[in-house]
């Protein structure tokens, strides 16, 4: 996989929403204020009577897309995660999963790859909040191409809620669009049977860096992109459990409750191998570049191939 | 579509009396819920499905029906017995109310399929909100039908009930009309010892709105309340109804304890007796 040039996943996103809104006139984007850091902008700017102001007033937001929805509308709500997912946590239980009516949430701002804003802007918590209510789909793609895929399918595939997670800071593309985008079924992006790497979101990069790593040390490691934490590609888990009998997950997420957790919930129901979680240490992030933050805290190629390495030695010692 | 089946107070009055009688047998058989707010509320939900709302209890997700939102989920018994009586169903269900595998759920939920239910809801705060974004469809897409959602006192003390009444005006929703019950009680008491709600009707004409003030268990002055309502132009209306908690069973009316309690199985002779008498308005 090569990198054909850093790009925002949020870019992806927006053009992804552009695409779907050309295809289909019930398409309607809600604003909150910070449209063009969402990546609502080339929609609000291309259909400006389907692009509705409604203020910094995300519970609003929430509701007012579960009322479009209710009426046919296809309503896309993006703003930061830390808002969409946490904020507006009871309006998206309720009024729009418990009535189970298709409104697309975006998440901007994922992980702490957002960088100076610091702690409170960084959507840490997001997975954890949104996979845990009935009738959510939750999507988190790889970089900017596979945005694109994402919030088209998350628009023109999905029936009920289903929440989009995206990042800020300008990241490795190396997806294609041939690869396709199929909710639900995870992506092999590298083959191997030492250990296995489960990857989501801007990790995915690193997780196939750290595939390199390991390599080099003689471990070959099968990468895959769960680009999909709900519902979870539970046979391809399965698959790595079984053959390959270790696992770390990699996310820019807290390590309680995200994909790690979504893995584990798999693995120790039906085949019960070795795990090792790579994310968010249980606190709260702060201010630096989002390089400096990501070693910080752990989430780059290296760490992952620590912890690989550490997670086979566990294993063999057993 | 039928729809205005009558506009006769009296008629209307004897109607909403058999609804407290169906709310009180409902709430009886099921052994819990929210009976003081039902009964306070059966003279606008009478004039409302029975005079105001264009509907098809045959045909209950046709496009072109005014859509009733109820914010305030507790008082399902009352909407319940409101839809049961215009013909939705059968009113015989009323006495599954909140038992398994009912249609009719302790706060409505629309995944059980109940018809005439427009949205599942209980959380207070939420329901203007989904009033806002069905009314800025309707506008989208030049449709002519009218968005009602009824709503608490107490439930005004949600930040979000605000938000979503800024966005109202803002996008001029005049297809939009808010009912408050203004009964002036809530579980921990006067919501004015709980939380001050007053000068509520400058509050929402300060957050543009035409604020309809009305005796809401009077149905000549609920009946002129909606009419004023739907001549409205260019912004959402309110109407605050004063309502009394238990109105129609004298020896509960205006009693804050029975916000959520109901009638032992052996009271509801009683409290239908009551309600007989009741009919002076």
């Amino acid at each position: 996989m090569v990198n054909r040039g850093n790009r925002a996943t949020k870019a992806g996103f927006g053009e992804g929403l552009l695409e779907a809104g050309l295809r289909n006139t019930q398409v309607v984007c809600l604003g909150a204020d910070i449209t063009t850091s969402v990546g609502c902008n080339l929609f609000a700017e291309a259909f400006p009577n389907r692009f509705i102001s409604l203020g910094i007033a995300e519970q609003n937001c929430m509701g007012v897309a579960a009322g479009l929805a209710l009426e046919g509308k296809i309503p896309v709500f993006s703003t930061y995660g830390v808002f969409a997912a946490l904020r507006t946590t009871d309006q998206v239980r309720v009024s729009v999963c418990y009535n189970n009516v298709h409104v697309v949430i975006g998440g901007a701002h994922a992980g702490v790859s957002v960088g100076p804003d610091g702690a409170t802007h960084q959507a840490l918590e997001d997975i954890a909040m949104m996979r845990v209510l009935p009738n959510m789909t939750v999507l988190s793609p790889c970089d900017a191409t596979q945005a694109r895929l994402a919030a088209i399918a998350a628009i023109e595939q999905c029936k009920g809620p289903v929440y989009i997670r995206f990042g800020r800071e300008a990241m490795p593309d190396f997806s294609t669009a041939d690869m396709g985008f199929e909710i639900g079924k995870s992506q092999l992006l590298r083959p191997g049977n030492d250990l296995a790497i489960i990857a989501t979101g801007h990790m995915v990069w690193e997780a196939m860096q750290a595939a390199g790593i390991l390599a080099s040390g003689g471990i070959d490691a099968r990468v895959i992109n769960m680009h999909t934490i709900k519902p979870v590609d539970k046979d391809s888990i399965l698959n790595a459990a079984r053959e390959t009998g270790a696992i770390v997950t990699a996310e820019e997420h807290q390590v309680t409750g995200g994909l790690g957790s979504a893995v584990a919930e798999v693995v120790v129901q039906h085949h019960p191998v070795p795990m090792a979680f790579v994310g968010m240490p249980d606190r709260f992030g702060e201010s630096g570049d989002p390089r400096q933050l990501m070693e910080k805290f752990g989430m780059t190629a290296e760490a992952i191939a620590e912890a690989g390495r550490k997670l086979l030695a566990r294993r063999f010692a057993l | 579509m039928h729809s205005r089946q009558t506009t006769n107070p009296e008629e209307l009055r004897e109607i909403a009396i058999r609804i407290r009688k169906s709310v009180v047998a409902s709430l009886a058989e099921a052994g819990s819920g929210h009976l003081g707010g039902s009964l306070g509320l059966a003279d606008i939900f009478t004039a409302l499905y029975f005079s105001v709302l264009t509907h098809d209890p045959s045909h209950p997700g046709s496009p072109g029906r005014d859509r009733v939102i109820l914010s305030i989920g507790h008082v399902a018994p009352v909407l319940y017995a409101t839809l049961a009586h215009s013909g939705y169903f059968p009113v015989e269900e009323l006495a599954t109310l909140r038992k398994l595998g009912s249609r009719l759920q302790g706060h409505p939920g629309r995944d059980h399929g109940l018809p005439g239910l427009e949205l599942s809801a209980g959380s207070l705060g939420q329901g203007l909100s989904v009033a806002v974004g069905m009314a800025l469809a309707a506008k989208m897409d030049h449709k002519p039908h009218r968005i009602f959602s009824i709503h608490g006192d107490g439930e005004l003390q949600e930040g979000s009930i605000w938000e979503a009444a800024m966005s109202a005006a803002h996008h001029r929703l005049d297809n939009l009309t808010a009912i408050v019950d203004r009964n002036g009680l809530q579980i921990d008491g006067r919501t004015e010892d709980v939380m001050n709600l007053e000068p509520l009707p400058e509050k929402w004409s300060a957050f543009g709105w035409e604020v309809i003030e009305c005796d809401g268990n009077n149905m000549e002055a609920i009946l002129n309340a909606f009419a004023k309502a739907e001549a409205v132009k260019n912004k959402p209306s309110v109407i605050i109804a004063r309502t009394i908690m238990g109105k129609g069973i004298r020896s509960i009316e205006g009693d804050y304890r029975w916000h959520g309690k109901v009638p032992a199985k052996e009271q509801v002779g009683d409290f239908t007796r009551e309600l007989d008498e009741t009919v002076d308005n």
